[in-house]
């Protein structure tokens, strides 16, 4: 540009911006105003939840029983680490130091990693378990003791076997309506991991490459605020969906 | 790039460099990252599936001219009106306005060199292709027939291609979510030096507006349509009532976002009317602050009234009243901004030129408009309204009458700047006055046959055969309708070969990209630095002179 702005030292600022402020400013809100979306897409998810929680309480802490805390507890502390690693990743970034910076987000890396293992280990029980929410759907079969919850016979059972049954059990239309809801809150969370992989993965790429696109911190910090989000979305969903009052 | 393009410059003489003869490769435009080009890319789209959603509606008032049906069975015209709605809102009217001139004029009001982010601009283009692509794919492996709005159970159980259709309105839906992203960035970080907040253009107020309601509302309709299609493909019931799940619960959330998208629709409108009224009057805008800031008042209460497209769903009469009461208050700042309008005109110096004929057609329109959604916001009216022709005319009003006449003024007005040349007045003032006439011709009746009692989306009518003297009025005007959109078609595509070559500032108009910007604009836009020392619009209808560069027919007068 014959008009262009002052020549600087340092970073690439591009055509349309007059200063490296003004493009950190810009990449950084953006980022922000995006993620305000994300926040309503998985917000109306979460009302879908808050709704029929309210409705079927009772319900909804039986079938909260089948999940297992201790693996959602495990992939809680993996995804806390990796925020750790990866906003250490944007301290280094500004510092400059690019080894420990590569480092951290490696760790980051590994934790995604690990968290989709233990939850490919919990989607696979619940498979073994019946309890996808579509017509595989069998809500009540449990440690080869098989017993048909909605049968003819049910209703002329005495009532208090009656109430018994459905306490371990509860209603299953109301157990698939939380399989449904926990199966996509969890699978468009995992689906934001894999795309957070692909994202650390490309930046440590052209990190590694000293690429001209990445010419500070910037890049860095994008990427870490969108893993902080993921994260975030975790710590609401690990409560509401694995630890529900009775 | 910019020693080449001097080169370019000096190769011949009198050869004026600008964003369109930059370089003539399709390349060029389909990798390009100038917001100027990618403006004109959204208009050739746009306007592709305009003329998509307009073959539909023919079909739609070609059928209903008869109370047995002539053309259509029952299952095609249940496709054909979905057809025509889904193109119709979610292919052009929520993009037309902001993706069109938003792109265009957004980073030259401001005084910037582009967007901020060029590139997920390009991106946000190529996601609008692939969406409508897919909703077209869905209408040619036989069609959708379960409205543009996909109410479950209906759009669960649906036999026809709805899944592909919703893959495809969600990919549009995060096209547009990006663009908000970025006019969000772009109008905060990338204002000129002495561009202030109360310095902007209104047409920037109201794109912000628009931005922040896209950016909160479309993630929502997105999720929705998204579980429709998980309930489709892997049965999941979270909305269909036999897999355990609450219909209601979808038409909460579609509406959450589905109101506001008129909103999305008609806001950018109202930026483009305050542009024009006041650059013809010649006079400052009436209470800028007060359009400014009922633009965001609408985004506001927008989000607070969606309760009431469900009286008659299982609401309580309690939430009936609330968002009927919420309803009526989402009125006052529409009514602030007509009334600015109006006293704007008020002792200004009024030119009826093509642009301010269509913003004259708009004011008319959107108050018929606005004043029959105040009928429907009654609940005691609205349960003999509802689900008839009453409400079918009274939103083609306001998307139609208020949202495409403001685009078409917004073309006329700015295509000097943006191509460079003048299109013939006569004709335009000729096509402005065709719409209006053929719009209210095809639209008026509906209001009386629907308070008569004839319900939207059926094909028969044959127990009350009077209604057919107003469906074929309407039919009537609906011809009229398309003989006016084909004028601009045709002399606006001529003027780009043939028309006058105009300067600058072809309508003596204030703002930055008339009295700082080249028509056709360069691609850097300013070829000098913008400082803004100026507040905006400052006219003066005393000083004006009698005629403007573009003025040379004047068929109706020209000044009053």
């Amino acid at each position: 540009m014959a008009h262009a702005h002052p020549a600087h030292e340092g970073p690439e600022v591009y055509f349309q911006y007059e200063s490296l402020d003004q493009q950190q400013e810009s990449y950084t809100l953006g980022m922000w105003a995006f993620l305000v979306t994300e926040v309503m897409f998985f917000g109306a998810l979460f009302l879908i939840y808050t709704l029929y929680r309210m409705k079927f309480h009772e319900d909804f802490f039986l079938a909260h029983e089948q999940l297992n805390w201790k693996m959602g507890g495990l992939n809680t502390v993996i995804l806390l680490t990796s925020s750790m690693t990866v906003a250490l990743a944007v301290h280094f970034a500004q510092k400059g130091k690019k080894a420990a910076q590569l480092t951290c987000l490696g760790v980051t890396l590994l934790c995604a990693f690990g968290f989709l293992v233990v939850k490919t280990w919990e989607y696979g029980a619940k498979g073994d378990h019946h309890l996808y929410p579509n017509w595989t759907f069998s809500y009540g079969h449990e440690e080869g003791k098989e017993h048909k919850v909605k049968s003819f016979w049910d209703d002329t059972l005495p009532q208090a076997l009656h109430i018994e049954k459905k306490e371990m059990h509860g209603n299953p239309e109301r157990a698939k309506l939380f399989f449904s809801i926990y199966f996509t809150l969890t699978g468009l969370h995992g689906l934001h991991v894999v795309i957070g992989i692909i994202a650390i993965t490309s930046l440590m790429i052209l990190i590694w490459r000293n690429s001209s696109l990445i010419t500070d911190y910037v890049p860095t910090e994008l990427v870490g605020l969108y893993w902080h989000f993921v994260d975030l979305v975790w710590i609401f969903l690990y409560p509401l969906l694995y630890l529900i009052p009775r | 790039m910019s020693a080449t393009l001097i080169e370019q410059g000096t190769q011949e003489p009198g050869f004026k460099r600008n964003y369109l003869n930059t370089d003539h490769t399709i390349k060029s435009w389909l990798l390009t990252v100038d917001h100027k080009r990618i403006g004109v890319l959204y208009l050739i789209a746009v306007t592709f599936f305009f003329f998509l959603g307009s073959i539909a509606a023919a079909m739609i008032r070609y059928e209903l001219t008869s109370p047995h049906g002539i053309l259509l069975s029952s299952e095609v015209y249940n496709k054909t009106f979905s057809a025509h709605g889904i193109l119709m809102v979610f292919q052009f009217l929520v993009v037309a306005i902001p993706a069109v001139l938003g792109n265009f004029l957004l980073p030259i009001m401001i005084g910037a060199r582009d967007m901020a982010f060029p590139r997920l601009n390009l991106l946000s283009w190529y996601m609008f292709m692939v969406g409508g692509s897919l909703i077209l794919l869905s209408f040619a492996m036989g069609g959708v027939d379960a409205g543009w709005t996909f109410y479950v159970p209906l759009s669960t159980i649906s036999q026809t291609q709805i899944s592909i259709c919703l893959v495809g309105i969600f990919i549009t839906g995060f096209s547009s979510i990006f663009t908000a992203v970025n006019f969000i960035a772009t109008i905060h970080k990338m204002r000129a030096p002495g561009m202030t907040w109360f310095r902007l253009p209104l047409y920037v107020w109201s794109h912000y507006s628009t931005a922040l309601v896209i950016l909160l509302g479309t993630p929502v309709v997105a999720i929705t349509l998204f579980l429709v299609v998980v309930e489709r493909t892997f049965g999941f019931g979270v909305f269909s009532a036999e897999l355990g799940g609450d219909p209601v619960l979808f038409q909460h959330l579609f509406w959450f976002y589905s109101h506001p998208a008129v909103y999305i629709m008609i806001l950018p409108a109202f930026g483009v009317i305050s542009e024009i009224i006041t650059c013809f009057s010649r006079r400052p805008i009436f209470g800028y602050k007060f359009i400014a800031f009922s633009s965001l008042a609408i985004a506001f209460l927008g989000f607070l009234v969606w309760g009431h497209h469900m009286f008659i769903s299982s609401q309580s009469v309690f939430q009936g009243v609330i968002f009927s009461l919420i309803s009526f208050i989402l009125a006052v700042p529409s009514a602030i901004k007509v009334f600015n309008w109006t006293a704007t005109m008020y002792k200004g110096s009024v030119h009826f030129s093509t642009p301010m004929l269509y913003a004259l057609g708009f004011l008319g329109l959107f108050i018929i408009g606005g004043l029959t959604g105040l009928f429907l916001a009654s609940l005691d009216t609205d349960v003999h309204l509802t689900g008839t022709y009453f409400i079918v005319a009274h939103f083609h009003y306001v998307m139609v009458g208020g949202t495409i006449l403001a685009y078409l003024g917004g073309i006329h007005f700015w295509w000097p700047k943006m191509f460079g040349r003048t299109y013939s007045e006569t004709w335009g003032r000729l096509s402005a006055i065709v719409i209006f006439a053929g719009f209210n011709i095809t639209f008026f009746p509906q209001f009386m046959v629907g308070y008569l009692g004839m319900p939207r989306r059926y094909h028969y009518y044959y127990t009350e055969p009077s209604w057919q003297f107003y469906h074929i009025l309407s039919t009537a005007g609906s011809t009229v309708l398309g003989v006016g959109f084909l004028m601009p078609a045709i002399y606006l595509t001529y003027s780009l070969f043939k028309g006058k070559p105009c300067g600058p500032n072809p309508w003596g108009a204030k703002g930055l990209e008339w009295e700082h910007c080249d028509s056709p604009p360069i691609t850097e836009n300013f070829a000098e630095p913008i400082l803004v020392m100026d507040n905006v619009y400052n006219y003066d209808p005393a000083a004006d002179s009698a005629k403007y560069e573009n003025e040379e027919v004047d068929m109706l007068g020209g000044r009053s």
